[in-house]
């Protein structure tokens, strides 16, 4: 069956026309309904969808747990009081090594004595804000350099795109491990590098929807009444591009918090020792013989639940902003 | 155009991206705080006269853009340098510890396709069905689990618990029988990802093809069903499954990198990981490098695959 080209992706309607209605009363055939926003229309969808809600609730509680983990001081002053973990998740000795779990340390404690269960509430702080910040800034590269590059076309979309082609050659990981081999260790070095490897994915993402928009009839009424180029980017171009973006920026969350976690194993992402979900398994390796399973299956526990959960949501955000889509494509690393 | 040029033409558009991929590998130590001679140093005290000669063996007094000629001279004639730790040369290192990966990402590659296509198949065919959904709680499972975590636990399991399987990879010849034995691990754990994603995208290619025309037509012929999925369907979703194939070339080297060092596995993965926390420069250049044409290489021989599969595909 041809596709109606106003289905779908399209914002318009044009009602009236169609058989059912021909026979009906005039009036309810000519009525204009307001439309709804496309994202409360997107977000009825996605409510709709159980397993994403399910993955959303999860997310939430696991942020909830890092938030609440242990109190956080801003400059000195308490802002938030609450301990949900019994320990200090830095500090060796609360009990003998390698104890497996019971009621005073439900994971367990590791080599140095430290309470796992402690570590790994506390370990969602990184891992989450990791994923989230990195993903957010990555897209703020991305995006209006690919928009840029798809709108205004010429040299400027071949010097972008050439160097996006150039990075896409290296694997994720490798590069962000070259780079973090260049940085250096640290919070904000390991979101640098994930920043500047995650970028690309979005820049040819959008751009290829931009040269597709740019064509639209509404893009060229814009520029007939007079609209500036950077208003029509704005204001009628990108977001009519951006949602698959937006889908892949979700499920980027997971690899992007897998990625920082296997760098924590690879003991190149934070500090040695960290209580961060991937460097707790780093010492899981050599645990493995003497049997102290807590100490690895605990944090990797929580990085496959909050990934599982992420790529829910991410399923439930793709068929809830582009429900004609088939579903289920996934693209590996990016 | 006919397939040749394209191929011909599409192998020349290949070499600007390996150009740029070179210049980012070069500029990447450029960027390192300190200059070559003082990690072949490991930032020790040294007599001027050995820091001038070590100046010069890195070509430092050249201008940069020299130094990169220089360079990119000795790497097209597979000169890396030497190690920074040891004498040895960069590529007899390459050298031994290629076929390992080689090897190890080989299986999983195979793995995947040999588990992900068939399971695809089978929940495409059974749509809806207790064995579609069960297929799909799988995959989104086997994508969401850390490779690390997985490799772990199995060594776990059947290393540790029911001793089964070694935990060390014995000394033996990469092909001998103990070697490929202890090879059933990795491999499984670096290729579960993949074929999670393999099913996934078998399954939406299947299910796609299932709707066409010919389908109905094939079966309205009375071919037995078995002929019309093998045969026609399959066939015409492979082509989708191919392109993949190929970005699961860099995903299996990203997984090869933590999974080796999950299973000690001597490859290039733990070569990298090495030579980093050594800071052995000119050995994490030229894996880099080497791991980048790699992946512009089978982006190559997938489009050309891709055209080959399509004839429909103009250009």
């Amino acid at each position: 069956m041809p596709r109606n080209p106003l289905d779908g992706r399209g914002r318009l309607r044009v009602r009236g026309f169609g058989s059912d209605d021909a026979d009906g009363d005039a009036e309810a055939a000519t009525a204009t309904t307001p439309t709804t926003d496309r994202w409360r229309r997107a977000w009825t969808r996605f409510r709709r969808d159980r397993a994403a809600v399910a993955g959303l609730a999860v997310i939430a509680v696991m942020a909830l747990l890092a938030v609440f983990a242990r109190p956080i001081e801003v400059s000195g002053v308490v802002v938030q009081p609450v301990a949900l973990a019994p320990y200090d998740p830095g500090a060796s000795g609360v009990a003998p090594a390698y104890r497996p779990p019971s009621l005073a340390h439900p994971f367990g404690t590791d080599w140095a004595g430290r309470d796992v269960f402690s570590r790994v509430l506390y370990g969602g702080r990184y891992s989450l804000s990791v994923g989230v910040i990195a993903v957010s800034l990555a897209l703020l590269v991305g995006v209006p350099l690919g928009a840029v590059a798809g709108y205004v076309g010429g040299w400027v979309d071949e010097t972008i795109m050439r160097l996006v082609d150039v990075l896409y050659a290296f694997p994720f990981l490798v590069l962000a491990i070259a780079l973090v081999a260049v940085f250096g260790q640290g919070f904000w070095k390991l979101v640098g590098a994930l920043v500047a490897v995650g970028w690309i994915g979005y820049a040819r993402l959008i751009r290829g929807e931009v040269l597709g928009v740019s064509e639209r009839d509404y893009v060229l009424a814009a520029r007939a009444l007079g609209a500036s180029d950077r208003r029509i980017l704005r204001r009628h171009v990108v977001p009519n591009a951006i949602a698959p973006v937006i889908v892949q920026a979700t499920l980027n969350v997971g690899t992007v918090v897998l990625s920082a976690a296997a760098l924590g194993f690879l003991g190149l992402g934070l500090q040695p020792g960290t209580a961060e979900w991937g460097s707790m398994l780093s010492a899981g390796r050599d645990t493995l013989v003497g049997g102290e399973w807590w100490v690895t299956v605990f944090p990797g526990l929580a990085v496959f639940l909050f990934v599982l959960s992420i790529n829910l949501v991410g399923d439930g955000v793709r068929d809830a902003l582009d429900p004609d889509a088939d579903t289920d494509t996934y693209r590996g690393a990016r | 155009m006919s397939l040749r040029r394209y191929v011909l033409r599409r192998t020349l558009l290949t070499l600007p991206i390996l150009l740029g991929v070179s210049v980012l590998t070069f500029g990447l130590v450029k960027l390192l705080p300190g200059t070559p001679v003082d990690y072949v140093l490991q930032f020790q005290e040294a007599t001027p006269e050995l820091r001038a000669s070590l100046r010069a063996q890195y070509h430092l007094d050249e201008p940069l853009w020299n130094q990169y000629l220089l360079w990119l001279n000795d790497v097209l004639h597979l000169d890396f340098g030497d190690r920074v730790v040891s004498d040895r040369s960069v590529t007899a290192a390459i050298a031994e510890r290629l076929p390992e990966t080689l090897v190890l990402g080989g299986a999983a590659f195979l793995i995947a396709l040999l588990v992900g296509v068939p399971t695809g198949v089978v929940a495409a065919v059974n749509r809806g069905t207790l064995l579609d959904e069960g297929s799909r709680v799988v995959a989104l499972a086997g994508i969401a689990t850390p490779n690390f975590w997985l490799g772990l636990l199995l060594l776990l399991l059947f290393g540790v618990h029911l001793n089964l399987a070694p935990v060390i990879p014995p000394v033996a010849p990469l092909l001998a029988p103990e070697s490929l034995a202890f090879l059933v691990l990795p491999s499984l754990t670096l290729g579960t990802a993949s074929a999670a994603l393999f099913t996934r995208l078998t399954r939406s290619a299947v299910t796609e093809q299932l709707g066409r025309e010919y389908v109905r037509a094939a079966r309205a012929r009375g071919l037995d069903e078995r002929t019309v999925i093998v045969k026609h369907v399959l066939r015409n979703s492979l082509v989708s499954v191919v392109t993949v194939a190929a970005v699961q070339v860099a995903f299996l080297l990203d997984g090869a990198v933590v999974i080796e060092r999950v299973f000690s596995w001597p490859g290039l993965g733990r070569l990298l990981v090495r030579a980093i926390l050594q800071r052995d420069f000119p050995v994490v250049q030229a894996v880099v490098l080497l791991v980048a044409t790699a992946v512009v290489v089978a982006n190559l021989l997938a489009d050309v695959l891709y055209a080959w599969l399509d004839p429909r595909i103009t250009y």
